[in-house]
C-alpha cells in the first residue's frame, strides 16, 4: 500500500469531566460521571431535567469579550479546543498555513441563537433580528472561527451527520491529507445545543433517559436498564499530519490512523435495522481500507449510546463482523461517562481512541451493572485495565442511518 | 442615565472596548474596530434602548459617537 501515511501528534478536549483532554482522560480512566442536574434554562416540566454539562469554562479565558460575543458556545469551544491542540502540539499552523486545514463534525450547530433571534422575530419583527444571526448558528463557523484564530488556510469545512459527525470530521480530514491537499489538519467535532427545544425535542423522540433522581447512573450503554442518552456537551480535537511532515518537524507521534469507513443503513429515520448490517458495513470498509482482518482489532471504542436499540443492534454488527473474534476483544462506552455529545461525540471519542494507545490503558465503562439482552461481550464494565493496545476502532453511527468508523494504530516507525 | 453615558454602555457592551476608550470624537470604525456587522447591530441596540426608528440613510451619517449621541438627543 502506498498510501501517505498519516499520524495524530496532539489532542485537546473540553468535556463534561474535565476542560482539556489530560483532566478530561484522567477523570474517565478513574470512573467519573460528568452528569448532572440541567443549569443552562428552566427545565421545570421537561420530561429529562439532567445532563452532561461542561462545568466551569470561561471563553474569555481563550479570546478577547469582543470576539466570545460574536460565537455561539459551540465555537467557543471549537475555538478553545483549537488554541489548546496549537499549544500542545509545537506546530503553528500559521507558519503554514496553505498547508493547514480544519474539519470539524458539528450536527446541529446554533440551535441556542436559533430559539432565541426566533423569539425576536416573533416579538418585535424581522427588523429586529441580528445581523449576526447567520454567520453564528451555521454549523461550519466552528471551523471558520479555528481558521481565523489560528491562521490556517487549507481546507475548511464541517461535516454534518448527526451523531456520527466527529468521527466523519477526523475521516476526512484524515482523507485531505492522504490526497496531498494538506499536510496538517485540525479535526475532530463539537456541538452545544443544551437548549430547551433540543431537550424538548429529543424527548418527545423517546431518545433521552429520563432517570431524574439518579443522573449519575443515567448512561448506562449496555445495561439491560438503560432507559436512553444523556445529552452531553464538548470538542474533541486531534491534530492530524502526514507522516513525512511530522517526522520533519520532530513531532512526538501518538498514534496513526489507518483506515477509515463509511456507510448508511438505508433503513429508517432514527432506528438502525435490527441486525446492524448498515453499521457492520462501515467496520468492514474501515478494515478493507486498513488492509486488516478482523481478528487484528484488540479493542474498540464503541457508538455505546446507553438507547435500548443502539446497543443492541450495535452488538449484533460487531458480532457479525468479529464472529467469535468479537468475544475476544474489549470495547469501551465513554458515553457511560461524558454522556453523548452529538456532533462532538465521534471528535472526543477519537481522542480518547489515540490516547488508550499512547497509555496503552483501556478506560472502563460505567454503570454496567447487568447486561443487557445479547449483550454479553466483554465492555469492560469491571474498570479502567493496562494492557497492550494495538488497534483501537472507533465508531459512530447518526440518526438517518449514517455509519462512520476510524481505525487507529500504534504507532510503529 | 444620560443619552451620552447611555450611548457610551451600548458601544462598551456590543463592541467590547473599555468604557475610557469611547470618546465623542471616536470613529465607530477606525477608532473602535467596528465592522458592517458591528454597525448594524449598533444601530438595532439603540433604536431598542431609546424607542426610536434609523433609517439605513441616517444611519450612514453616524460616523463617530457624538454623531449618534447628537442625533438621537434630537430625537427624543
Amino acid at each position: 500500500m502506498n498510501r501517505r501515511r498519516v499520524v495524530v501528534t496532539a489532542v485537546s478536549a473540553i468535556t463534561p469531566i474535565g476542560n482539556d483532554a489530560e483532566t478530561s482522560w484522567t477523570n474517565l480512566c478513574a470512573g467519573m460521571s460528568g452528569a448532572g442536574p440541567m443549569t443552562r434554562f428552566d427545565c421545570t416540566g421537561y420530561e429529562t431535567t439532567f445532563a452532561c454539562e461542561v462545568k466551569g469554562f470561561a471563553p474569555t479565558d481563550h479570546m478577547p469579550p469582543k470576539a466570545a460575543k460574536r460565537m455561539e458556545t459551540f465555537t467557543q469551544y471549537a475555538v478553545a479546543c483549537a488554541k489548546m491542540l496549537v499549544a500542545g502540539s509545537g506546530f503553528d499552523p500559521a507558519a503554514e498555513p496553505e498547508r493547514t486545514g480544519v474539519v470539524l463534525g458539528c450536527g446541529l450547530g446554533g440551535l441556542e441563537t436559533i430559539e432565541k433571534q426566533h423569539q425576536r422575530l416573533v416579538e418585535a419583527g424581522p427588523g429586529r433580528v441580528s445581523p449576526f444571526f447567520i454567520p453564528v448558528v451555521i454549523a461550519n463557523m466552528a471551523p471558520g472561527q479555528v481558521s481565523i484564530f489560528t491562521g490556517a488556510r487549507g481546507p475548511q469545512y464541517a461535516t454534518t451527520s448527526a451523531c456520527a459527525s466527529g468521527t466523519h470530521g477526523v475521516g476526512y480530514a484524515y482523507t485531505d491529507i492522504v490526497m496531498g491537499r494538506a499536510d496538517a489538519m485540525m479535526c475532530g467535532g463539537v456541538e452545544s445545543c443544551m437548549t430547551p427545544t433540543a431537550v424538548a425535542g429529543f424527548n418527545a423522540a423517546k431518545a433521552l433517559s429520563t432517570r431524574n433522581g439518579d443522573p449519575a447512573r443515567a448512561s448506562r450503554p449496555f445495561d439491560k436498564d438503560r432507559d436512553g442518552f444523556v445529552m452531553g456537551e464538548g470538542c474533541g480535537m486531534l491534530l492530524l499530519e502526514g507522516l513525512d511532515h511530522a517526522k520533519a518537524r520532530g513531532a512526538r507521534i501518538l498514534a496513526e490512523v489507518i483506515g477509515f469507513g463509511a456507510s448508511s443503513d438505508a433503513y429508517h429515520m432514527t432506528a438502525p435495522p435490527e441486525d446492524g448490517s448498515g453499521m457492520a458495513l462501515c467496520m468492514r470498509a474501515a478494515l478493507r481500507e486498513a488492509g486488516l482482518p478482523p481478528e487484528a482489532i484488540d479493542h474498540i471504542n464503541a457508538h455505546g449510546t446507553s438507547t435500548y436499540l443502539n446497543d443492541l443492534c450495535e452488538t449484533r454488527a460487531v458480532k457479525t463482523v468479529f464472529g467469535d473474534h468479537a468475544y475476544k476483544l474489549c470495547l469501551t462506552a465513554n458515553k457511560s461517562m461524558i454522556g453523548h455529545l452529538l456532533g462532538g461525540a465521534g471528535g472526543v471519542e477519537s481522542v480518547f481512541s489515540v490516547l488508550t494507545l499512547d497509555r496503552q490503558t483501556i478506560p472502563g465503562t460505567i454503570n454496567l451493572e447487568n447486561p443487557g439482552e445479547e449483550c454479553d461481550l466483554d465492555y469492560t464494565a469491571g474498570g479502567t485495565v493496562q494492557k497492550p493496545v494495538q488497534y483501537v476502532m472507533c465508531n459512530s453511527f447518526g440518526f438517518g442511518g449514517t455509519n462512520a468508523s476510524i481505525l487507529f494504530k500504534r504507532f510503529e516507525d | 442615565m444620560s443619552v451620552e453615558e447611555k450611548v457610551k454602555a451600548i458601544i462598551v457592551d456590543q463592541l467590547g472596548v473599555a468604557a475610557e476608550e469611547v470618546k465623542p470624537e471616536s470613529s465607530f470604525v477606525e477608532d473602535l474596530g467596528a465592522d458592517s456587522l458591528d454597525l448594524t447591530e449598533l444601530i438595532m441596540a439603540m433604536e431598542e434602548e431609546f424607542g426610536v426608528e434609523i433609517d439605513d440613510e441616517e444611519a450612514q451619517k453616524l460616523i463617530k459617537v457624538k454623531d449618534a449621541t447628537d442625533y438621537i438627543s434630537s430625537k427624543s
